[in-house]
């Protein structure tokens, strides 16, 4: 048994190093000394106190989408849609806050109804998808597609159209609000110690989900052997869409916070792929909630930091990208190799 | 109406980028696999087919590349679900993202620079025919040659026994297999050629519809995932295929030239027009087999329980029934 998991640990390790080769190949392909350029992403991510405040600040949303997306894999979902059911929760949040910005509410009441009401806009969206997959017959990967690019196309629409500047809208968003509707940051840098505790806390929270309720043990039943949950008794559909709004809610927070902490408008690319990201952990960490915290902050620290090769090397910073999607792809063939001739032996 | 009949034909010409992915993706899930890459591999194979052919100037080779680029994306997919055993959606996601990223990182040298484009190509006698000539043959030869692998795939997959033995190991590979088929070796083989296919549709945008490579403003993200969901309207059809690639790109030519007439909204809300409208087309594909509808035929009256169901039958596609089901012979 301990050998396995050392024998694990190796299989990672090796991907790792493989993928690391292939960047580094890419990198000096494209004309950057590569490790000058990872020194820079280094930099780019914890060279000064802005830049590792800025990690801080996008680790929030990755935990969140990645914790959500934990809940839909758990019951065998593979939730696409989870991009789409941020921006909602990003658009809601911004409908909560036009609507009672002029009232006399207090302002700290007027955030948490906003951040509430994102979660509501996540969980409809996802509960959309659900709905499509249970009673439509539609697979959630299709109609989750379909309706993250709805959601793209209301956003646009609202940030040239209703919602638009006084003037004339533009991609810079919306009409930012009033400094009294920010949520509280460290020092007006955007890091709300709030969104990055209730983030903790959702991974944890699903984590105790996963692994010590009886609701969680059913929800992986129903993940991994439908028919059979279902003779067993476990309400089967009522489970899977639960799983999509609880993924919504997480979600929907997440784009909540980019509102009311850290842009404090609506913007056109609000969601940054941080669902999609949330995916590629997912995968990464194969399912397992207690690697989350680590493995999301590595993944920011590189999307931070891999600005600073645009900036150095007039590179395209998909170059985080580049690696993330390599080290998740070959950890996947990866375990198919140890299946597949470990286990013969 | 000279003018109507050129946008048509503009959007003959701008649909087959999306149409060659809807075939090769067709062909790929008739076989049993999921090729969920498209997205990645459309972008790899954009920048990838626009630079070989700005190098080196030969419009050939930047096809080849296209179809080269697909064709190893497929392979990827093909080892790591058939081979190595992994979820094919899986690897499938992680390639759309790994496409996508490679080809913004690998084409920033690239970026604006004007390169060359494919002439067109009137083809003697048939551009004559009224109406039907400038619509569908004063195009360029990609152009054709969608019009061609539509009608080949037709007629390979439907028409000839070893596209029946391609339906046989997407819908039953225990019975193809037991007929003497090598299931596993023919999934690889339909996998690669369905990502070669689809492979061309890269350059064929960056080298014909808007030619050049623009980084992120090249106007191609999200089209690999339009072509998976055309896939479905399409019933696993290549004509139907063809019929849903062609109405998405008559919809977006439809709302550039509304428009003008459309003020209150912002062009680009209509350019995603297509994709409400492509969620609810699968609803209507699907939703003939969903449990609660059948329920609720069966306490309709005799007589419009009939209409409905002939309804519901014609708009349903069913996928191979072992699409995304890893073969094991023993």
């Amino acid at each position: 048994m301990k050998k396995n998991i050392w024998i694990n640990i190796g299989f990672q390790v090796g991907a790792l190093i493989v993928a690391l080769l292939i960047t580094t190949l890419l990198l000096a392909a494209a004309g950057a000394p590569p490790l000058k350029a990872y020194g820079s992403i280094l930099s780019g991510a914890f060279g000064s106190s802005n830049n590792l405040i800025a990690v801080l600040i996008t680790w929030s949303p990755l935990l969140l989408t990645t914790a959500g997306v934990l809940i839909t894999f758990a019951a065998g979902l593979w939730n696409i849609g989870v991009e789409g059911q941020m921006v909602l929760g990003s658009i809601f949040a911004t409908w909560m806050l036009r609507l009672l910005q002029d009232t006399n509410i207090p302002p700290a009441l007027i955030i948490i109804l906003g951040i509430l009401f994102g979660m509501v806009g996540g969980a409809l969206w996802a509960g959309l998808a659900g709905a499509l997959k249970t009673f439509g017959g539609v697979n959630e990967i299709f109609g989750g597609l379909g309706l993250n690019f709805v959601a793209t196309a209301l956003t646009i629409y609202l940030v040239f159209g209703p919602w638009k500047r006084p003037g004339v809208g533009s991609m810079s968003g919306t009409q930012p609000f009033d400094e009294k509707l920010w949520l509280p940051t460290i020092s007006n840098t955007g890091l709300s110690p709030w969104a990055l505790g209730i983030s903790i806390v959702a991974v944890a929270f699903v984590y105790l989900l996963l692994r010590g309720t009886y609701f969680g043990l059913r929800l992986k039943a129903v993940g991994k052997n439908m028919k059979a949950a279902y003779l067993l008794g476990v309400p089967t559909w009522q489970y899977s869409m639960f799983a999509f709004l609880l993924c919504g809610v997480f979600a929907g927070l997440a784009g909540a916070i980019q509102v009311v902490a850290v842009y404090h408008r609506l913007l056109p690319n609000i969601s940054n792929g941080y669902g999609f990201l949330g995916l590629l952990v997912a995968m990464l960490i194969n399912y397992q909630a207690i690697w989350v915290i680590p493995i999301a902050f590595f993944f920011v620290a590189l999307n931070v930091g891999s600005i600073q090769l645009q900036i150095v090397y007039k590179m395209d910073s998909s170059f985080a990208g580049v690696l993330q999607d390599l080290l998740v792809l070959l950890v996947l063939l990866s375990q198919g190799v140890r299946e597949r001739f470990l286990k013969k032996a | 109406m000279n003018t109507t009949l050129i946008g048509l034909a503009g959007v003959l010409a701008a649909a087959a980028p999306v149409l060659f992915a809807v075939i090769g993706e067709t062909i790929t899930e008739r076989a049993g696999i999921i090729n969920l890459s498209w997205n990645g591999t459309i972008l790899l194979s954009a920048m990838g087919g626009f630079t070989v052919t700005y190098l080196t100037g030969n419009l050939f080779l930047g096809f080849l590349m296209g179809m080269l680029i697909g064709a190893i994306v497929a392979f990827i997919v093909a080892f790591g679900s058939i081979t190595l055993h992994q979820s094919q959606v899986a690897v499938g996601f992680v390639l759309a993202l790994a496409g996508r990223d490679l080809a913004y990182f690998l084409g920033v040298p690239y970026m604006n620079t004007p390169g060359p484009t494919l002439p067109t190509w009137p083809i003697p006698i048939l551009k004559d025919i009224p109406i039907l000539g400038p619509l569908f043959f004063r195009l360029d030869i990609v152009t054709y040659l969608s019009y061609v692998v539509i009608i080949l795939t037709w007629l390979w997959l439907f028409r000839t026994r070893p596209g029946l033995m391609l339906q046989g190991i997407g819908e039953r590979p225990a019975a193809a297999f037991v007929r003497g088929a090598n299931v596993n070796r023919m999934r690889y083989f339909y996998t690669v050629i369905g990502g070669a296919i689809g492979g061309l549709a890269g350059p064929a945008y960056t080298l014909n519809v808007k030619p050049g490579w623009m980084g992120t403003q090249t106007g191609l993200d999200g089209i690999g995932w339009i072509a998976l969901a055309i896939t479905i309207f399409g019933g696993w059809n290549p004509l139907r295929g063809a019929f849903g690639a062609y109405l998405f790109s008559l919809l977006q030519w439809l709302g550039l030239v509304l428009q003008p007439s459309l003020p209150g909204i912002p062009s680009q809300v209509l350019q995603v027009a297509p994709f409400p409208l492509m969620i609810l087309t699968l609803l209507l594909v699907n939703i003939g087999d969903a449990e609660w509808i059948q329920r609720w035929l069966a306490s309709m009256p005799e007589g419009t329980r009939r209409v409905v169901a002939r309804v519901l039958r014609a708009m349903r596609a069913s996928p191979p029934a072992a699409l995304g089901v890893p073969f094991e012979s023993e």
